[in-house]
């Protein structure tokens, strides 16, 4: 019986080899697969497990921190910025991932990037528990409660940027309505599943950042961009006298594209100032033909159209267009920001700010710097830079002057600040006859040393006429808000 | 007899009437290591979940060494030439059982360790009880087709309906007042002693070549009955309890005891035919066979997330693992049972677990090393079928949580949670060790008897044709 016996013997061993190769696959070769599927929970937990850092603003006030808590995850998100912040912040839900900063800087805040390698290793011997570094935002907190009372005051549903026009810093930025992240960060999946579908099932879609991430037809207020192309081509000078009859003839078109009051502009023939003044729609689609889409197009590009933005944020702006191929009479329309322009909030105010900072359009960042665990070690600051010439520094002065006489004499009183000049421009874009207009303001202050610049969408106005809505009795008042918070502080 | 004679030449300078190594002192070093080793994981649990030491830490050690001692002394009395590794390997592996339940508990807020340590008291007092009662393994041999009976009543006892109970969808426990049992693990033994008896009677007949067919000899068709029974037996086990890995490793030990009894490789492949035949079967008629399958060519779509969840345990432990307290070994479900292996590789990694499987090799390779040196059949086949079953039941359930194998279930013996494993693998190592005293325990000059010697003389003619 003793072969037999050693036979088995040898069969065992053979089954312990095969269980020894078994375990050295998973634990030591299949390991790192196992431990990137998204389902893991262990890995989530780990990072869960870990403190979090901080999003900070301008003034070092959290608007995202991890607090110790008593149960298995150990830190609970919190945003005391709740929905004022929401669209910056975003959430960091165990369930449903991460959004917004809490995506975008995840390496740093929860301390997996390379730049805190150093630190983990200091940690690891110290035997301190590893923590996720700092992040510090250009946001100042004053304009950011402005714009976000100007909007929710009146329950609009819109958008606000507001940019240093010196350094491209966002100062602002507000998306209403917004929701509250700190459900989704919530321990409770049963609270940050009903907090998910009820984000999911509200058609005014809280979570989108309509300041960055939604596109509109800005209407008039890309008149600036025509007008900019027309002082650029050197044809046309401010007080260049252009045709403004109450109704353009669209070339190859029997429609006619006639002025939203039904009146000629003034004589008939404004200059370019008052034509920017009165916002007169038949004389800037005249200088859309006269000037082609190639031109208005390549202007539209210097002031940022055609890229995307915030892409060193990571923050997935979508990148406003110019139509590419359009005819005479689209041509005509896209001059009056009609047709297939559109443009998000942040590049109108990007465009605004190009004007300010002398014709030179700075980068737009988000990020003023991040720093260690301790706050205080900076690891990277954005140092501000210059992204294109969008226009030459006397095109830059003359519309400088022609968007003050927009505020002082024009579409845009509502903007005016005591002591202070403003410049800017409003604009009432129709998209569908079904819905009412969208309202906007873009202006910058002061204007003779700008320092900041504005932009202001009002998508839905609930409680006005529609005969009401006008960029400038609706969007310029927040803009004027938000101009006077940066500038008393 | 030839394996005296190697012993002998091996243990040269020893003179055969002085006393031989009985290793009984090893024995002892061993047991410190073991309860060393028990008792630093326990403290080591708590300052890895908690970050202080255990209030009982010395109440923990002091019945452990209490418990080791007893069993420790006993065989000194009782069993003085015993494998000295075999009882330090089992102390270690019930303290790396014990430490995982512990952190289980702190995990899940329970006491499960508590009663572990009870039934570990249980099964050292059987222990004590096998080996003063079984004063010789022969003695065990007298009535296989009692012990046969005996064991299959055990079997289907959970079927009955006051005192049967499922749990988990698995039909094998009995109600006795207020606690539960898994006769099964009692039958499992009993049942490879009584095979052992009855192969020891029957194994010329069982050797006898039938027809020949590609070059093996097939066993007469008459022979078939006893395999074919256990095959249905085993087939019954898996239909109406709806427990895959028992059925398994019953069948999968008689096979392998038939092999040893009639050294006829033939046996071999019909009982893998045979498993193959009842596979394909239950495959038809037992849902969950299928879904293990399934589950085992794709983990992850498991909706209980049994072996994923096992699996990420495993990877997230990686080489040296997370030391024990500091994992997540409380999100693999059943992993105080079943997925105790997977749970202990995740706390102490590739490393750890590599050395637990190394701990029931060496385990069951002393069993089967006593089986190669005993010198009567009746406790060479009990040797090796103990051993030999005892891995098989390791492999299966340890090769199912790491998906080597679809899983099945059974529990990892020592490690597992559950009184009536730990209690009946106490008893089966209790029979290891007296296999293993009886086998390296010098003979007595001339103490065979005639009737032996005619025996063995049989035993040799067998062989040699």
């Amino acid at each position: 019986m003793n072969s037999p016996i050693r036979r088995i013997s040898a069969g065992c061993l053979l089954l312990c080899i095969a269980l020894l190769i078994n375990a050295t696959y998973v634990q030591a070769f299949w390991a790192d697969d196992l431990n990137a599927r998204s389902e893991n929970r262990r890995v989530l937990l780990d990072e869960y497990s870990r403190e979090r850092g901080p999003i900070l603003l301008a003034d070092d006030t959290p608007v995202a921190q991890s607090v110790p808590v008593d149960d298995e995850y150990q830190f609970l998100r919190q945003y005391p910025g709740e929905a004022v912040y929401a669209p910056l912040t975003g959430y960091y839900s165990y369930t449903f991932g991460r959004t917004a900063l809490e995506r975008a800087q995840n390496d740093i805040l929860s301390g997996d990037d390379d730049r805190l390698f150093v630190r983990r290793l200091i940690d690891l011997v110290t035997g301190e528990e590893p923590r996720g570094g700092a992040v510090r935002l250009t946001i100042d907190p004053a304009a950011q409660q402005a714009a976000w009372d100007g909007l929710t005051g009146e329950g609009f549903k819109g958008a606000v940027v507001a940019i240093d026009v010196q350094t491209g810093a966002i100062l602002a930025m507000v998306s209403t309505p917004s929701y509250d992240p700190n459900p989704m960060a919530s321990h409770s999946f049963e609270e940050q599943q009903a907090t998910r579908d009820a984000l999911a099932a509200d058609p005014d879609k809280p979570d989108l950042n309509r300041a960055i991430a939604q596109r509109l037809p800005p209407g008039s207020v890309f008149k600036l961009v025509t007008a900019a192309a027309a002082l650029e081509s050197g044809e046309f000078e401010p007080d260049t006298e252009v045709p403004g009859p109450a109704d353009y003839d669209l070339p190859q078109s029997t429609r006619p594209l006639p002025n939203q009051s039904g009146e000629a502009c003034l004589d008939g023939t404004p200059t370019l100032t008052e034509a920017l003044r009165i916002s007169c729609n038949t004389a800037f689609a005249y200088l859309g033909n006269e000037l082609g889409d190639d031109a208005l197009r390549e202007q539209a590009e210097r002031f940022g159209f055609g890229t995307q933005p915030l892409t060193n944020d990571d923050m997935n702006a979508a990148t406003s267009v110019f139509p590419p191929d359009p005819d005479e009479p689209q041509t005509a329309l896209s001059a009056i920001g009609q047709f297939d322009v559109q443009a998000t909030p942040l590049q109108m105010a990007m465009v605004s700010a190009a004007i300010a900072n002398d014709g030179v359009l700075m980068e737009p960042y988000l990020v003023r710097e991040v720093s260690g665990p301790d706050l205080v070690s900076p690891i990277e600051r954005t140092e501000p830079e210059e992204r294109t010439r969008a226009v030459s520094p006397e095109t830059a002065e003359e519309l400088t002057q022609m968007m003050v006489d927009v505020v002082e004499n024009g579409t845009g009183e509502n903007a005016q600040i005591d002591g202070i000049q403003v410049a800017g421009k409003t604009g009432t874009a129709q998209s569908s006859p079904e819905r009412p207009p969208y309202a906007w303001f873009t202006s910058f202050a002061p204007a003779d040393e700008p320092s900041v610049a504005v932009a202001v969408v009002i998508e839905d106005a609930p409680d006005t006429a529609r005969d009401d809505i006008g960029g400038g009795r609706l969007a310029a008042p927040i803009a004027r808000a938000v101009m006077q918070a940066v500038l008393g502080s | 007899m030839s394996f005296d004679r190697a012993r002998s030449r091996s243990e040269a300078p020893a003179v055969e009437a002085a006393a031989p190594r009985r290793g009984r002192g090893t024995e002892l070093v061993l047991l410190v290591f073991a309860i060393g080793i028990a008792t630093f994981a326990y403290v080591s649990v708590d300052l890895g979940a908690l970050g202080r030491v255990p209030p009982n830490a010395l109440a923990y050690l002091g019945g452990l060494s209490v418990a080791t001692a007893i069993a420790h002394v006993v065989i000194r009395i009782r069993a003085p030439y015993a494998d000295p590794v075999i009882l330090p390997i089992v102390v270690t592996l019930c303290g790396l059982g014990l430490a995982m339940i512990h952190r289980l508990d702190i995990a899940d807020g329970t006491t499960r360790a508590t009663t572990q340590l009870t039934w570990m008291a249980v099964g050292v007092a059987l222990f004590v009880a096998v080996l003063i009662v079984v004063r010789d393994h022969r003695m065990l041999s007298r009535l296989p087709y009692l012990a046969g009976l005996g064991g299959l009543l055990l079997l289907v006892l959970p079927l009955l309906p006051v005192i049967g109970h499922s749990i988990r969808g698995a039909r094998i426990w009995i109600n006795v007042g207020p606690m539960t049992f898994q006769p099964g693990e009692a039958a499992k033994i009993i049942l490879i002693i009584a095979f052992a008896a009855y192969l020891v009677q029957t194994r010329d007949a069982l050797a006898l070549a039938g027809r020949r067919f590609l070059g093996v000899d097939l066993p007469r068709a008459r022979d078939l009955g006893p395999i074919l029974l256990v095959w249905i037996a085993a087939l019954g086990i898996l239909v109406v309890q709806n427990d895959l890995g028992p059925s398994v490793l019953l069948f999968g030990i008689f096979v392998l005891m038939i092999y040893v009894a009639t050294e006829r490789i033939s046996w071999i492949i019909l009982g893998l035919l045979l498993i193959l035949a009842g596979g394909f079967a239950a495959n038809a008629v037992v849902s969950h066979v299928a879904e293990r399958v399934d589950f085992w060519m794709d983990p992850f779509i498991d909706p209980t997330g049994q072996v994923a969840q096992s699996l990420y345990g495993l990877a997230y432990g990686g080489l040296l693992g997370t030391g024990l307290g500091q994992g997540r070994p409380d999100l693999t479900p059943i992993a105080e049972s079943d997925f105790i292996g997977s749970a202990l590789g995740e706390e102490l990694g590739l490393t750890g677990l590599i050395a637990i499987i190394l701990l029931y090799a060496l385990l069951a390779s002393r069993g089967l090393r006593a089986g190669l040196l005993l010198r009567d059949p009746f406790g060479k086949l009990l040797a090796a079928g103990l051993a030999a079953g005892f891995f098989l039941q390791v492999f299966i359930v340890l090769g199912g949580v790491t998906r080597l194998i679809p899983l099945t279930g059974l529990t990892t013996p020592f490690l597992s949670l559950g009184g009536s494993s730990l209690v009946m693998n106490w008893v089966l190592v209790a029979l290891l060790i007296r296999l293993s005293d009886a086998a390296r325990r010098p003979t007595p000059p001339s103490s065979s008897s005639p009737a032996s010697q005619a025996e063995t003389a049989v035993t040799q003619v067998v062989r040699i044709r």
